[in-house]
């Protein structure tokens, strides 16, 4: 049972990694990202959609990745551009997915619940698991070694110092919040070809904040967020494991007091009960100059 | 004056309106190569703006800038330091959390193989730290190195940008003296190195003691240029104002009543972390009713934390230990609103910040404070016809103009922001007053007006705690001086009793 | 005037985009349009459901607003709201047997301790922890939600249903509906959520409490030197915020269900905030945008049936675009610039 447990771990905090480390991007660049929720349900949907149409998860994978880029795009336009409030806006956003999910899906399908099943033959096995683990590594080398990690660090930091150094800051949160779209697309598409055959409503259940929560978790950094992600995947997969199982008495176990624990944890660690986490100082304020 | 020579910078006839004010308008400068020098003026003369022009964070809306004899028309900071324009801004450029080493090679990262090549950064920058002799330990994160080490961060990062023109914000504002002795030996090494320093302040002895020429600055023009050796302090300042100032205000002798107004024992603040150098320890102090008592010292050595300590003494964020008593009551463990209502007085040192809500009305910003006042609320309810009445009153017995209270309170001038602060303080009655750099950036007609009025309130029996920065401000009020130096009280005049030289010694710490 | 201007042009673009996306799919906005309001505005019925949905959201939007006011994003409305229902149902379904004036009473006292303190501990967490109210009411958003379904789905689980729901509480609990509103449930909640509306504006413009709110939300320093406890103030306008938040279940336990069942909120939490942004954060346009918002709920619940591709989550999508259009300040600026020269 507990290699079960550990297999099942793995699986279910793939997507919560991808996302995480799209948020970690976003955020770390000065930009909040409450809409990885929203962004890696309209993944998911593009995933399904795709690999329905193409018969290559890969392909389909690709597909849910431009819908996130997309709405990350949109999300860009209002915070960056229009200088929205990222916290509204994102919200904003997250309801826009919800919404436009199920009507496109009757558009297509002309049902509202859930995409047709994708065949087993044409989901992911284990390549989004490889994917995510091996991208964890890049972003943490990227962000250390790389110039661009560096501006992304500044842009979320000390926006103006960036800026006084001759890096354009608004380009750079356009690139994080892009990539943020990537990645978060990315998790939803392995939620809905990786981990599930189809794409049905609301399947994100809240994994978008959940992997928000591990990035808080994680310090904003790549290696602990995905260390928070495999936390939080491990109080997922207890839970589905022991759903209905009658441990003692005549009652199953209430699994509820599992699920919240991860946001409970994140409460506590916000608020310095348990280790500490600091913000990028320049989060969620929009940069302009002068 | 040696026309025939090209300008290392030259502005002309640059002009920039920001909202409804022309912060400039038609500013010609010329500095020669190689020199140091000055630009001064008030806050708000427009020295800042110009300076942002000719760093590309901002743009003119008219007029042209020359470098080496070149016209520049640049969109942002790049083109500027393209062309070997560098800034330090007052407000440094650094990211607390990472090293003084990413922090300077930022924007300008040397690559190998699309990473950074930090060991190749780090050898020019030993070079380059050694030439000029300024050591940096690179690898520790900015927040846990003093304000003098980051400015030479600050400094170091426009070098190795090969900057030939540094222009320096306010670049004394936060130093220690020893601070700005080390600075200004670092910027006479590199003058003579060839690099051309523009030395932005308000300070006129700096200007005196450090730079080649002078430019000066008011209201948004130039109104003098001069040879710094061929000038007088007396010069510059009235270039600054507009007229000779007379700093002596005629403050009639204190009669001081033996009645403590503030009485302070032990009050201490433990500083966190290893940046933090200045907290309390162990400051002792005394008021009487009608008198003055000033605080002098450079900013930054713990007044503001003193201030903090004395309004919130139960917060163990502002006070680790220590008592504090006001009108011979013990409030150490009192809320800061029935403190207030003693009778304590505060006039904040950042107004804008502390004083006022800047985007409501005049009205609310008067309520400040006062909304539990019998007068304004009754059983919570606010009583919207006595304190409109007593705001329109006030609006003219202070002076301040437009007297329009449903304008938003951002959008008066400093001065009259000042005298709004003012007149609803007086509305308390004081008994004790706490003025906090009560004349900063305020015009010459106001710092007379709240001069008088904080006068009058010792003379009608007030206890006054005076917090300046100011020289000038603390020997012309003052009737005891007491100097602040690294977070304690390390020592004490009479009025008279001590000359500006001798002040000055002491809040440098000797 | 351009206060009243501007969330009237962000409606109008709102609707106009999410129309557009309705043309897109191939149906004819004019079509979608006229649905909407007769489905919302129709018969008596449909305009008692509009009311029925608008009063949660006057709730909802109302306590967005106070927090607002207090310099605070409170996203934990969802959570609030919830607790304040279960408890309303928890303490009608452990007494059923109360007499009428004190139960509802005492439910809706509980409902409104509920969604208080569940507000009043991310106000505590921000005024003394520091840490953001953001993150910290998302999250208890969801344990509110895990909370309720382990009460919905064992503590107190209705034994003769297979939905997940309490115990239905007594008939003493039950608040008046109005009868002319063809069997919407349109309860003495509605007149309530108003009267709340008008006690929140006299809160915040006429006591020195609500001076104290807004001054730490304009600038938490000048209250904090003014001698203003800005913590206790934090924590106040977050309890205060969630009672309000908490009130919605009177009218969804008491007024309709006689029960909680899970998931009874189509996010009016969330909903609260596009509320509180579309009023400007002031009670009265709190009450018009929540009509608003309730209209356009009440309205696309047809579009399932009467339209071939358009469905009933039109709704979000239309509220999406309508809050994005309102709180894109750059848009808007930009408007004013051109609209000068």
């Amino acid at each position: 049972m507990m290699m079960q447990i550990f297999a099942s771990t793995l699986r279910v905090s793939t997507p919560l990694i991808f996302a995480a480390l799209g948020g970690m991007f976003s955020e770390r660049a000065g930009v909040v990202n409450i809409a990885l929720e929203g962004i890696m349900l309209i993944g998911a949907f593009g995933a399904a959609v795709g690999t329905l149409v193409t018969h290559s998860p890969w392909l389909g994978a690709g597909c849910g990745i431009g819908a996130g880029v997309m709405l990350a795009a949109i999300y860009g336009l209002f915070v960056i551009r229009l200088r929205a409030n990222q916290i509204v806006a994102g919200m904003a956003i997250n309801m826009l997915a919800m919404g436009l999910t199920p009507f496109l899906c009757k558009t297509l399908y002309d049902v509202t619940g859930s995409t047709p099943a994708v065949p087993i033959s044409e989901r992911f096995q284990s390549a989004p698991l490889y994917l995510s683990w091996g991208l964890v590594l890049v972003c943490w080398f990227w962000m250390k070694y790389t110039p661009a990690g560096l501006w992304v660090s500044f842009a979320g930091e000390h926006p103006e110092a960036l800026d006084a150094a001759g890096v354009r800051v608004n380009r750079v949160r356009w690139a994080a919040v892009l990539l943020s779209g990537v990645l978060a697309g990315m998790g939803g598409a392995s939620l809905s070809i990786f981990l599930s055959s189809s794409f049905s409503r609301n399947m994100t259940a809240g994994r978008g904040f959940i992997a928000l929560a591990a990035l808080i978790f994680g310090k904003w950094k790549p290696v602990p967020t995905a260390i928070a992600c495999l936390l939080f995947g491990f109080t997922e997969a207890v839970q589905i494991r022991l759903q209905g199982v009658i441990l003692w008495g005549t009652e199953p176990i209430p699994v509820q007091f599992i699920q919240i624990l991860p946001y409970i944890v994140t409460v506590l660690v916000l608020a310095g009960f348990v280790g500490h986490s600091r913000a990028p100082k320049a989060l969620g304020e929009p940069f302009r100059r002068g | 004056m040696a026309e025939g020579f090209t300008a290392a910078v030259e502005l002309r006839e640059l002009s920039r309106r920001c909202g409804n004010v022309a912060a400039n308008a038609g500013i010609n400068l010329r500095v020669e190569p190689g020199t140091i020098h000055g630009v001064i003026g008030e806050n708000g003369a427009g020295k800042s703006t110009a300076m942002k022009i000719l760093y590309g964070v901002m743009q003119p809306d008219s007029g042209d800038i020359f470098i080496d004899g070149k016209k520049c028309v640049w969109t942002s900071p790049t083109d500027a330091i393209a062309m070997g324009v560098g800034m330090v801004h007052q407000h440094f450029m650094l990211a607390g959390p990472y090293s003084a080493l990413d922090n300077i090679l930022l924007g300008a990262e040397p690559r190998r193989w699309g990473m950074i090549d930090r060991k190749r950064a780090r050898a020019r920058l030993e070079a380059l730290a050694s030439q000029y002799g300024l050591p940096v330990d690179w690898d520790r994160p900015i927040e846990e190195l003093p304000v003098g080490i980051q400015q030479r961060i600050e400094i170091l990062k426009l070098l190795y940008r090969e900057a030939r023109i540094l222009i320096l914000d306010e670049p004394t504002a936060v130093l220690t003296p020893q601070e700005t002795n080390d600075l200004f030996c670092n910027l006479k090494k590199l003058r003579s190195e060839g690099k051309t320093i523009l030395l932005i302040t308000h300070k006129l002895r700096e200007v005196m003691a450090f730079t080649d020429r002078v430019t000066v600055f008011r209201a948004g023009k130039v109104t003098g240029e001069v040879q710094t050796a061929q000038t007088t302090p007396q010069e510059l300042a009235s270039l600054m104002v507009g007229r000779k100032v007379v700093l002596n205000i005629n403050v009639s002798p204190a009669s001081p009543r033996p009645e403590p107004a503030i009485e302070i024992a032990g009050l201490s603040l433990a500083g966190e972390g290893a940046g933090s150098r200045h907290s309390l320890s162990n400051v002792s102090l005394r008021v009487n009713r009608g008198e003055i008592v000033g605080i002098a010292g450079v900013e930054g050595n713990g007044q503001s934390e003193l201030l903090q300590a004395m309004l919130h003494p139960r917060d163990a964020r502002c006070r680790t230990s220590g008592t504090v008593q006001f009108l011979n009551e013990d409030v150490t463990a009192w809320e800061a609103l029935k403190i207030r209502d003693l009778g304590v007085a505060v006039i904040p040192q950042d107004r804008q910040h502390e004083g006022l809500l800047l985007e409501r009305p005049v009205s609310e910003s008067f309520l400040l404070g006062l909304q539990r006042n019998p007068a304004f609320s009754r059983w919570g309810l606010l009583n919207s016809g006595n304190w409109q009445a007593a705001a329109t009153r006030a609006m003219k017995e202070y002076d301040v103009r437009p007297g329009d209270l449903t304008m938003p309170a951002g959008r008066l001038s400093g001065g009259n922001q000042q005298k709004l602060i003012v007149a609803r303080e007086f509305q308390r009655q004081p008994r004790v007053l706490i003025a906090a750099q009560p004349t900063r950036g305020v015009d010459v007609g106001a710092i007379e007006f709240i001069h008088e009025r904080i006068v009058r309130a010792r003379d009608e029996g007030a206890g006054v705690l005076l917090v300046s920065f100011e020289l000038d401000e603390i020997l012309a009020l003052s009737d005891r001086i007491l100097v602040m130096y690294e977070g304690r009280i390390v020592a004490e005049f009479n009025r008279g009793g001590v000359s500006e030289r001798e002040l000055g010694l002491k809040m440098a710490g000797s | 005037m351009r206060k009243i201007l501007q969330p009237i042009l962000a409606v109008v673009l709102g609707l106009t985009l999410g129309l557009g996306v309705t043309w897109i799919a191939g149906e004819s906005p004019w079509h979608v349009l006229r649905i909407l309001g007769r489905g919302a505005f129709g018969s008596s019925y449909d305009f008692g459901m509009t009311l029925f949905y608008a009063t949660p959201l006057i709730f909802t939007g109302l306590s967005v607003a106070v927090a607002f006011h207090a310099g605070l994003f409170n996203i934990g409305a969802e959570g609030q709201l919830t607790l304040g229902a279960l408890a309303a149902a928890a303490v009608g379904a452990l007494w059923p047997g109360l007499p009428a004036p004190l139960a509802p009473v005492l439910a809706g006292v509980a409902a409104i301790v509920a969604g208080t303190c569940w507000g009043a501990i991310p106000g505590w967490l921000r005024a003394r922890r520091g840490s953001h109210e953001v993150i910290n009411t998302i999250m208890l958003n969801f344990v509110a939600a895990g909370l309720a379904s382990y009460v919905a789905l064992y503590l107190l689980k209705n034994p003769d249903s297979q939905n997940p729901e309490t115990r239905p509480m007594g008939a003493g609990y039950l608040i008046h509906q109005f009868g002319f509103f063809g069997g919407a449930p349109v309860s003495a909640a509605l007149p309530l959520a108003v009267g709340t509306a008008f006690l929140i504006w006299m809160l915040l413009w006429k006591t020195a409490l609500g001076f104290e709110i807004r001054a730490v939300g304009q600038s938490e320093s000048a209250a904090r030197v003014a001698g203003i406890d800005t913590g206790k103030i934090r924590i106040l306008a977050m309890a205060i915020a969630g009672g309000l938040a908490g009130l919605v279940g009177i009218g969804e336990v008491l007024g309709n269900a006689g029960k909680f069942r899970l998931g009874f909120s189509p996010d009016y939490g969330f909903l609260g905030i596009a509320v509180a942004l579309l009023g400007r954060n002031q009670p009265l346009g709190v009450v018009a945008a929540a009509l608003l918002f309730g209209a356009l709920h009440k309205g696309t619940a047809d579009l399932d049936m009467e339209t071939e591709h358009v469905t009933r989550e039109l709704s979000l999508v239309l509220q999406a675009l309508i809050i994005l259009s309102v709180s894109a300040e750059g848009l808007w600026s930009w408007m004013k610039k051109r609209g000068q020269t």
